[in-house]
């Protein structure tokens, strides 16, 4: 059997009339017991105990997924991988995600197409030049890559937005990250789940969690729909219904439900090639490697588990993206579909043991949760492994909304939630 | 585009609407109140999936009431204006 992923073993298998692949995961029945389970089987559960077994040599573990893996979240966002953020525990914890990604595809021999094709964070106003000037400084400082743009280097890398004097948000300059780019999602699912299974993980797919159990005060494992599952320590990284899990764990969680959408064009030859985010007009938009515009903004307004996306922010979405881009007015949309995403008043994730003990959180990432599953698996697995915070992950424990030492990334970089 | 019923204006386009919050949460009142308990009021959220009974303001004419609605088939089952109580944010 072919396990090793190469040109050599490509060559092969066509000589071989490719029937030398095996499976890229193993799909197991669920044991009784295991020293870990993850529940939510999305690039973060997936990459938790991927780290549990290479960081921590944790093997005798599970994720739990109640669907397909990678058909939530992690399979409907828009790739953007990034780490432009303001305050310095945020460039720590997606600085860990942006240096993971760089070193993926060759670790976990499984390419997830990494692309750092650079991004722009459009300025439309004196006051956000102003902004966007000690933003890069609070990055540099930081130590993560960003550049100030002028309006000529703009030009330079987005030929084809609208500069005419008559536009309605024309540009001054803007932030520029050259490290940034887009990954495909699925790989980043599909790989991480090849390589913790090739570590011994077991992936259960069809297996919903109906219910914790809870023995003297502690979290002991799940009834699922294949079974009761014991476990010592159980992670939890399930994105926009967190909320659903917790109350069935018996606590509440900050965190409020929305649907994000998006939406691809058909595919055209190559005219953009670079991330685009206006602030202004509240879209991001890049090409895909098969052509596609890949375009997104705005959460919808109203709260919301239905994973459909309303018109109002579909048509503003688009609306401006042909202020920027008015040649984009001959493409036809080809789908949209809507992920729900976990929001968080201060617009920062909670990673840490939640009120019951036991089970530890991964969650709240809300609209930016594809850039950081490298970090949100490693601080979770260390977590898992090790019951304390690793040093990035500390900040960002439940306990600052009681605290009050919030990371507000709303008012620091400026991202909408 | 849903239309939502303002009590005061009858249906209108979601898009005039504002969400304000879960209703029934309320403000702790007193000199002793933990940090706990603040918490609890300013950001844990029920965050229900199915049922929910919430919070609208109608931006144009600045009615608020409690809508219950589906938050997955963002079906309406009902309006009415909020108790004094349960008038959350």
């Amino acid at each position: 059997m072919t396990r090793r992923y190469s040109a050599l073993s490509l060559f092969r298998e066509g000589l071989a009339n490719q029937t030398g692949w095996e499976p890229a995961w193993r799909s197991p029945q669920p044991r009784k017991t295991y020293d870990v389970i993850v529940i939510g089987g999305g690039g973060h559960g997936l990459s938790t105990v991927y780290y549990l077994a290479r960081n921590h040599g944790i093997t005798n573990v599970a994720v739990l997924e109640k669907g397909w893996i990678g058909g939530g979240n992690t399979g409907r966002n828009t790739t953007v991988v990034r780490s432009n953020y303001y305050y310095p525990e945020s460039v720590a914890l997606y600085g860990l995600a942006h240096r993971l990604y760089e070193n993926l595809s060759g670790e976990i021999n499984y390419n997830v197409m990494l692309s750092q094709r650079g991004m722009v964070t459009l300025c439309h106003s004196v006051a956000e030049m102003e902004i966007a000037a000690r933003l890069v400084n609070a990055m540099q400082i930081n130590g993560t890559d960003a550049e100030l743009f002028s309006v000529e280097d703009v030009r330079r890398v987005l030929p084809n937005y609208n500069f005419a004097p008559d536009a309605r948000f024309p540009v001054l300059g803007g932030v520029w990250q050259g490290r940034a780019g887009t990954a495909r999602h699925d790989a980043v699912a599909w790989g991480y789940a090849r390589a913790a299974s090739r570590l011994g993980v077991d992936i259960i797919q069809n297996c919903e969690i109906t219910d914790f159990i809870i023995e003297g005060g502690r979290c002991r494992g799940v009834e699922t729909t294949r079974g009761a599952i014991r476990a010592n320590r159980i992670g939890m990284a399930v994105a926009g219904h967190s909320s659903v899990l917790a109350a069935k764990a018996g606590f509440r969680l900050p965190i409020n439900s929305y649907a994000l959408q998006a939406c691809v064009s058909e595919p055209v030859k190559p005219v953009l090639d670079t991330v685009v985010l206006s602030p202004g007009t509240g879209v991001y938009v890049s090409q895909s490697d098969k052509g596609e515009i890949v375009l997104g903004g705005a959460l919808d307004r109203v709260p919301s588990y239905g994973q459909r996306g309303n018109l109002p922010t579909l048509e503003s979405v688009i609306a401006g993206l042909l202020e920027m881009f008015p040649s984009f007015g001959q493409l036809k949309l080809m789908r949209q579909w809507a992920g729900i995403v976990d929001v968080v008043p201060d617009s920062s994730p909670i990673i840490g043991e939640s009120p019951l003990p036991g089970l530890f959180l991964n969650c709240g990432w809300g609209t930016g949760g594809f850039k950081a599953i490298p970090a949100g698996g490693t601080l979770l697995a260390h977590l898992l492994a090790t019951g304390r915070h690793h040093d990035i992950s500390r900040p960002f424990d439940l306990d600052r909304f009681t605290t009050g030492r919030l990371l507000d990334e709303a008012a620091g970089s400026g991202i909408a939630h | 585009m849903q239309l939502f019923p303002c009590p005061f204006c009858g249906p209108r386009p979601e898009t005039e609407f504002h969400y304000n919050g879960e209703a029934g949460n309320i403000r702790p009142d007193g000199a002793q109140v933990s940090a706990e308990c603040w918490a609890g009021y300013l950001y844990e959220r029920s965050n229900p999936k199915g049922a929910a009974r919430e919070i609208w303001v109608h931006a144009t004419c600045q009615e608020f009431f409690v809508m219950e609605r589906d938050t997955v088939t963002h079906q309406l089952a009902a309006t009415q204006t909020p108790g004094f109580a349960e008038h959350a944010e």
